[in-house]
């Protein structure tokens, strides 16, 4: 019987990254904290300037320096805290055990230098093998991502590859080393439809080959829907709501998942709904109010919702809101109303 | 590769053609009569007359042009109305002196030109920084010719280091005052180059992937950053070496270096038309020629420009 610690692959605690900038700090992360089990995918959602794609940066120490830094928390990847390595000790941890695939990919990968040799290059880092195991290595990753004639494309460069196709270089890339985790930063962003499923397809596919856990950052919530098995909501630089995904779905409590969930093209509408659309945008993170930082937005905010930040509630076991009023909201869909 | 370089070769024709004829038209229209300059003063009609029909200066333009190309093609560029040597002569001579003396000034400016941009990006906004800054402007905007003199006067003059006049045995010590002014100009160019292509190039994604992969900092600088950031760098150096050919002629005049640039200012003092011409002439071939060099070398570093050159072919 394995304890329920020895599951945990990675847990972050209170995280804060914050920038300074001219006008001020931004506090891009404030206090994020979530485990993630091993073989499991983590969705993280939300929109754009929410904070998403800062976490995924902590959590590797890839902040743009000197305006950014972590300035509190742990990140405890199977016992180390990350947060506190130095430089050198944290370049043996990127890529070996903490992985990262990102957003673009037709911009992330280097242009002068071929795509085996960047493979290559990412294996001989952490392994000591020569360059002739190396390139079978290489070979053997291209193939498991599923790019044809991979002894030829090794000496591609990435302009002439197609997006999805560098998309796979990158996935083999980041699990050249059997990573723990594997954080994919909006991955599907940048490619085709079709291209997006076969992309998330075989990282689920690898996942469970290579035994890594995912955590992935999207603003879809289709891919949410269909990949992830937990979910954590983000908002503001911090996290609004937790859940198992199928609770987030039929019962979103945070008036801002609600307002996520109301803002997706469904087919099976039948009632010709109108797409809900939040108003407004993302807080500037500089200077923000002591309130709830959904309050400006939120349809259902009252008096004391502007005057203190609601913390993270335990719903029930693995669902944490951070929401005056969630009980309200609760009781409606028990009185089947929501 | 091969055929891409042909290809160019090629288009250098049509250039020379224009290059002489507009050469040649420059130094047809100053009034000058070269017979009279050879016989010089007290000169009869009657022998200048001579003269000038034996050089042929008395026929129509388009018939000396077309005969001065002939010759050209069989590699004869005339005689100095000066000296009473073919041309050739006279810049196979000088020439390897402006070779060396431009191939020092080139080293110069990609060891300095490239370590400074180098240290400045990557500590920026700091006091090496700023030191790279301001010296580079200081340097782009000081004359080489004044650059030339404060230099002869200070380490030559002053502080008896180095000579501040003529190659004598050759040996590197009389190379370093002309390289280093000859090289200033250009340097600074590398560097602030070098510089903000470097910045540039460390906030594209890759070097994020490749800070995610493990690499040390010194490897994403070196390695992944670098070779992108050399792209416009080496771009640049080519373009320079047209301002490289013009600053020898004054490098060589200021420093009193037996090359090119000061043969062919010394030929304009005295309107020795064909070594201004040849000279000229010679300093515009290789200017072309190490263009198509930089091309090269370009294509090595990137990729996709290989295979847009390639393109013809496929």
């Amino acid at each position: 019987m394995v304890s329920k610690k020895q599951h945990m692959i990675l847990e972050v605690k209170n995280l804060k990254t914050y920038f300074d900038t001219p006008e001020g700090v931004v506090k891009a992360v404030d206090g994020v904290s979530f485990d993630l089990k091993k073989g499991e995918v983590l969705g993280i959602v939300g929109e754009t300037g929410s904070g998403k794609s800062v976490t995924a940066l902590s959590l590797l120490n890839l902040i743009p320096q000197p305006a950014g830094k972590i300035v509190e928390g742990q990140i405890l990847l199977e016992g180390t805290d990350l947060a506190r390595l130095n430089p050198r000790q944290m370049q043996k941890y990127r890529g070996s055990k903490i992985s990262m695939v990102f957003q673009d990919p037709m911009t992330s990968l280097n242009p002068v230098y071929t795509i085996g040799s960047q493979i290559m290059e990412a294996i001989r880092i952490h392994q000591s093998i020569t360059k002739n195991q190396a390139r079978k290595k290489t070979i053997e990753l291209l193939t498991m991502v599923g790019i044809p004639e991979p002894s030829r494309r090794l000496k591609s460069y990435p302009h002439e590859c197609s997006g999805g196709m560098c998309q796979r270089v990158m996935v083999a890339m980041a699990l050249a080393n059997n990573p723990s985790v594997l954080i994919a930063d909006e991955p599907t962003t940048a490619l085709d439809v079709t291209i997006q499923a076969q992309i998330l397809e075989l990282m689920v596919k690898l996942k469970d080959r290579t035994g890594s856990a995912i955590i992935l950052i999207t603003h879809d919530l289709g891919v949410i829907a269909k990949y992830a098995s937990r979910v954590m909501v983000m908002y503001g630089g911090k996290p609004v709501e937790f859940a198992d995904v199928d609770t987030i779905f039929y019962e979103p409590l945070h008036p801002y998942t609600r307002g996520l969930m109301g803002s997706i093209t469904r087919l099976d509408n039948k009632k010709k709904q109108r797409l809900l659309a939040i108003e407004g945008s993302c807080p500037s993170l500089i200077d923000l109010p002591p309130g709830c930082t959904f309050y400006p937005r939120c349809p259902y905010a009252r008096k004391r919702c502007a005057q203190s930040y609601p913390g993270l509630e335990q719903v029930n076991p693995g669902r944490r809101i951070a929401c005056h009023r969630w009980k309200n909201f609760r009781k409606g869909y028990n009185e089947g109303k929501p | 590769m091969l055929y891409y370089i042909l290809k160019r070769i090629l288009q250098m024709i049509p250039v020379l053609i224009g290059v002489t004829l507009i050469l040649f038209l420059l130094m047809y229209i100053i009034p000058e009569d070269p017979a009279r300059l050879i016989l010089q003063q007290g000169a009869t009609d009657q022998a200048l007359a001579n003269l000038r029909e034996k050089m042929g200066i008395d026929q129509p333009l388009h018939i000396q042009y077309f005969r001065y190309m002939k010759n050209l093609l069989q590699g004869d560029l005339g005689t100095s109305y000066r000296y009473r040597r073919p041309v050739t002569g006279i810049l196979a001579d000088a020439y390897p002196n402006s070779i060396r003396l431009a191939f020092a000034a080139i080293l110069i400016e990609i060891l300095i030109g490239l370590c400074a941009g180098m240290i400045a990006a990557v500590k920026k906004y700091s006091f090496w920084d700023t030191l790279v800054t301001v010296s580079t402007t200081l340097a782009v905007c000081v004359p080489v010719f004044w650059l030339g003199m404060i230099m002869q006067n200070l380490f030559g003059l002053r502080l008896g280091w180095l000579p501040i006049s003529g190659m004598g045995d050759g040996s590197i010590q009389y190379y370093i005052l002309p390289a280093f002014t000859l090289a200033s100009v250009s340097t600074a160019y590398v560097a602030r180059m070098t510089r903000s292509s470097m910045l540039e190039v460390m906030s594209h994604d890759y070097i994020t992937t490749a800070f995610a992969k493990g690499l040390s900092y010194r490897l994403v600088v070196g390695k992944h950053a670098l070779k992108n950031a050399l792209i416009p760098v080496v771009t640049l150096i080519g373009l320079n070496l047209g301002a490289l050919m013009g600053g020898v002629v004054l490098t060589e005049t200021v420093f009193n270096w037996p090359g090119i640039g000061r043969t062919i200012y010394l030929a304009i003092l005295e309107r020795d038309t064909p070594v201004v011409l040849g000279g000229t002439l010679v300093l515009v071939i290789i200017f072309l020629v190490l263009n198509l060099v930089v091309d090269v070398l370009y294509g090595l570093l990137d990729p996709r420009i290989r295979v847009a050159k390639q393109e013809v072919k496929v």
